[in-house]
């Protein structure tokens, strides 16, 4: 059987090289991670005609082969180390018909590597409104190589493609550009050092700071046969270089390619003018941004309660259906609701990568990133984490996704460390029960004071986040080498396919990333929920029935309650919340807090739940939860317990802490590590605790 | 007087002059901006920072730390 062609896409951001993909591989696709880094990997598998095969890799945008970035190393380290399994055998530069003289500049680095690189010009379908006429025999001529034009959205060319690639082994390998005529002196002793590398490629290795398989960097520059060159020298040269390839591209365009600028039309400067204002710019952004929430926190609410319902109505199921026993409960109290717990998040994901994908897709983000860089620089962040931040505020899973096209690795972290602190909708509930509690439902100015508490609330969330964004910046000590330099690509129209293709993408990465920890934690928090040691958890039921036996006027229904409530409090995660009492007793709380804390972990707004349970109220209704609470008294000093002082704290500790196991998971899916995870759940705890602490004793 | 690409108003253009400047990214320069091409300003951002430029076709938006470096000669509108 013949092997597979190993096919690298490369090209520069928003030439198309996805959409290519995407039209090579349909859903024949996955993505990774490069190994120990967070640069997104995308391969697939592209079928041939004469049932031959090809490898194809989606390699991130690069306008060179000088790399500033960890994606734009990506590209270099793959065509530099020929051992790499995806080492290319015909690269695939993908060019934007618009932007070829640009384009051009890295088809002729990568072509002085001695690779066989097949020259797609994309955008074919824009040539007539353009008024750019090419002349492709020619161009091949010149440039030594195969060129096609393509046309991803109108899906012509492909065929094309596929073909010049099962015929990769007729593309002449020969360099376009002698690089070495910058310093023609210092390239000779360069080639009698190592006559056996490749000249172009020794180039690359002395000027950039990346890993190479098998060639040393120091090898070669502490060789005496030539002076290593400084820093500034090799800038220059590199200068020289970047010129030289532009007086080369200069000439092949001039007989090649006809632009009538008569016959442009320019929607373009027409848009930027509205969507780059001082003004409209910022008040269209703002609209975008409510849109955006309002679907993920309004519209996603109707699937979401649809997926609740299944996995009860699932849960019910099972329960009735198979014989009663541990493994029954297993599956239908911890394993059911643990997998609802993720499919839940499904409907908000969606729907915001899909505006998302919109957004990109149309080229309207880079204009965000441009109206919000000032602000945004500010705190460490990027123009791009503006959608993040504000998504975040309807929960962070997706947000934390979200912050994937933020190319700046330090930015895009510190964007993932913050997004948690925004008032996701999980504490909504938590918030509202205790407001309805502690503060006073009455005017002051005209205002509602339980109203506007809550907007503090989500002031406080988005206010902590950029503060914390800010000193994260002053004490990361990541190396940020990328430059703002921003391309404006050109707006277009949506590919359904491109977006459909990033939105089934987005969800299956959530699925089967976070997933798996999703449910493990859920599983455990289950089980330590509903086992616990000794006979009092044993026999909970003949206890709590003897202590009402002369009492007859208890219901069946109210004796369950109360059976259930001894429960909890004998179970594992009860006694845990009884040992942390001492700890939370500071903050003004008891026990019972202290176990709807722990129970939280799984998702905030089980506060409630838990507490209903634990006060044996067995109804959901918040009216008859909300007096049960204020009826409780407080063990230590008396009094009610929930007070105006341990409101506020409680308040402020469901702000700060990182109490969300499925944030968690992502993060460590996204930053692959459990480095930052954990400081997150450390830091954020600890800090939440001590401004409870602060907020309970300055105010009782 | 000294003019840089950060002294451009809306719509003015100009041809960028020699320089040897050390601090001016390469990906710059790989994207076009190259001594003798010609810019145009397109948008300004709220205190002029970023600027939204037409660089030889190239439309980029950079910070106004690096336009003040890139010299230009201004084309006059009036001949
Ligand atoms: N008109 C037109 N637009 C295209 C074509 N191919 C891609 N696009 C659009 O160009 C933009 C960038 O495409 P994408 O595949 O994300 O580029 P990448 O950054 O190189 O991966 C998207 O808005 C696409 O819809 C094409 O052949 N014609
Ligand atoms: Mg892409």
């Amino acid at each position: 059987m013949a092997k597979q062609i190993n096919v690298a896409l490369i090209g520069n951001p928003n030439t198309g090289k996805t959409s290519v993909f995407n039209q090579l591989t349909g859903l024949n696709q996955k993505v990774g991670n490069y190994p120990g880094i967070t640069v997104e990997k995308k391969e697939g598998i592209c079928k041939l005609p004469r049932g031959l095969k090809a490898h194809i890799l989606d390699l991130p945008g690069t306008y060179s082969l000088n790399a500033s970035s960890l994606d734009e190393n990506v590209v270099i380290e793959l065509l530099l180390n020929k051992s790499d399994k995806d080492y290319p055998d015909v690269a695939v530069v993908v060019s934007d018909v618009e932007n070829l003289k640009r384009n051009l500049l890295l088809f002729t680095q990568i072509k002085d590597l001695g690779i066989p690189t097949i020259l797609v010009i994309n955008m074919a379908d824009r040539m007539e409104r353009k008024g750019i006429s090419l002349d492709v025999d020619l161009l091949e001529e010149r440039l030594n190589t195969k060129v096609v034009l393509v046309s991803a959205r109108k899906n012509t060319g492909i065929d094309e493609l596929k073909e010049a690639i099962i015929n990769y082994r007729h593309i002449s390998d020969e360099p376009c550009v002698n690089a070495s005529v910058i310093a023609p002196e210092y390239f000779d002793r360069l080639r009698k050092a190592f006559p056996k590398q490749s000249l172009y490629k020794l180039w690359l290795v002395i000027t950039q700071d990346v890993n190479f398989g098998n060639i040393n960097r120091k090898e070669i520059t502490n060789s005496d046969h030539f002076d290593t060159k400084s820093h500034t020298e090799l800038k220059k040269l590199q200068h020289k270089e970047t010129i030289l390839r532009y007086q080369f591209i200069n000439g092949v365009l001039k007989e090649t390619m006809k632009v009538d600028a008569s016959s442009a039309k320019d929607l373009r400067s027409r848009l930027d003018r509205i969507l780059t204002h001082k003004v409209w710019g910022y008040t269209i952004f703002f609209g975008i941004l409510l849109l955006i929430f309002q679907a993920i926190y309004s519209w996603s609410s109707y699937p979401m309660d649809l997926i609740d319902e299944t996995f009860a109505f699932l849960s019910e199921w099972t329960k009735t259906t198979l014989p009663a026993g541990a493994f029954t409960n297993l599956i239908a109290e911890g394993i059911i609701p643990g997998l609802g717990g993720i499919v839940i998040f499904i409907p908000q994901i969606a729907f915001l990568f899909f505006f998302i994908s919109i957004l990109e897709e149309t080229g309207y983000m880079s204009r965000v990133v441009f109206l919000m860089d000032r602000i945004m620089r500010k705190f460490g962040l990027s123009g791009k984490s503006v959608v993040p931040l504000v998504s975040g505020t309807a929960c962070a899973i997706p947000a934390v996704m979200a912050t994937r096209n933020i190319e700046s690795w330090k930015e895009r972290l510190i964007t993932i460390l913050v997004v948690p602190f925004t008032t996701c909708s999980a504490r909504l509930p938590v918030y509202l029960i205790i407001i309805a509690l502690v503060i006073p439902d009455r005017a002051v100015w005209g205002f509602n004071l339980q109203g506007l508490t809550l907007m503090l609330l989500y002031l406080l969330g988005f206010g902590v986040a950029i503060g914390s964004a800010w000193i994260l910046n002053l004490i990361l000590n990541i190396k940020n080498r990328s430059h703002f330099v921003i391309e404006m690509p050109n707006y277009k129209l949506p590919m359904g396919k491109n977006i459909a293709i990033n939105v089934v993408e987005k969800t299956k990465s959530f699925v089967f990333g976070a997933g798996k920890i999703i449910l493990a934690i859920s599983i455990i928090l289950w089980v330590l929920a509903s086992y616990g040691p000794g006979d009092n958890f044993n026999n909970a039921s003949e206890i709590v029935s003897e202590q009402y036996d002369e009492q007859s006027n208890i219901t069946e229904d109210e004796l369950d309650e109360e059976i259930a409530s001894f429960k909890l409090k004998n179970s594992y995660i009860g006694i845990m919340g009884r040992g942390i009492e001492p700890v939370v007793a500071p903050l003004g709380y008891d026990w019972k807090i202290g176990i709807a804390i722990i129970s939280s972990f799984a998702a905030r707004e089980v506060f409630v739940g838990t507490l209903a349970t634990i006060y044996s109220v067995g109804s959901d209704e918040e009216e008859t939860i909300k007096n049960r609470m204020a009826a409780e008294i407080n063990p230590i000093l008396g009094g009610p317990l929930f007070t105006f002082a341990s409101g506020v704290s409680l308040l402020l500790f469901y702000a700060f802490a990182m109490q969300c196991m499925s944030t968690l998971a992502i993060v460590k899916k996204e930053t692959n590590t459990w480095k930052w995870p954990v400081l997150q759940l450390v830091v954020m705890t600890l800090f939440a605790y001590f401004v409870a602490l602060a907020a309970f004793q300055l105010l009782k | 007087m000294k003019r840089t690409l950060a002294d451009l108003k809306r719509g003015e253009r100009g041809i960028i002059k020699e320089f040897s400047e050390e601090n001016i990214p390469l990906k710059l320069l790989e994207m076009g901006c190259l001594p003798g091409n010609e810019v145009e300003m397109l948008q300004m951002a709220p205190f002029r920072d970023p600027m939204y430029l037409n660089i030889n076709g190239s439309h980029l938006a950079i910070r106004r730390e690096i336009a003040l470096l890139i010299e230009i000669d201004l084309i006059s509108l009036h001949g």
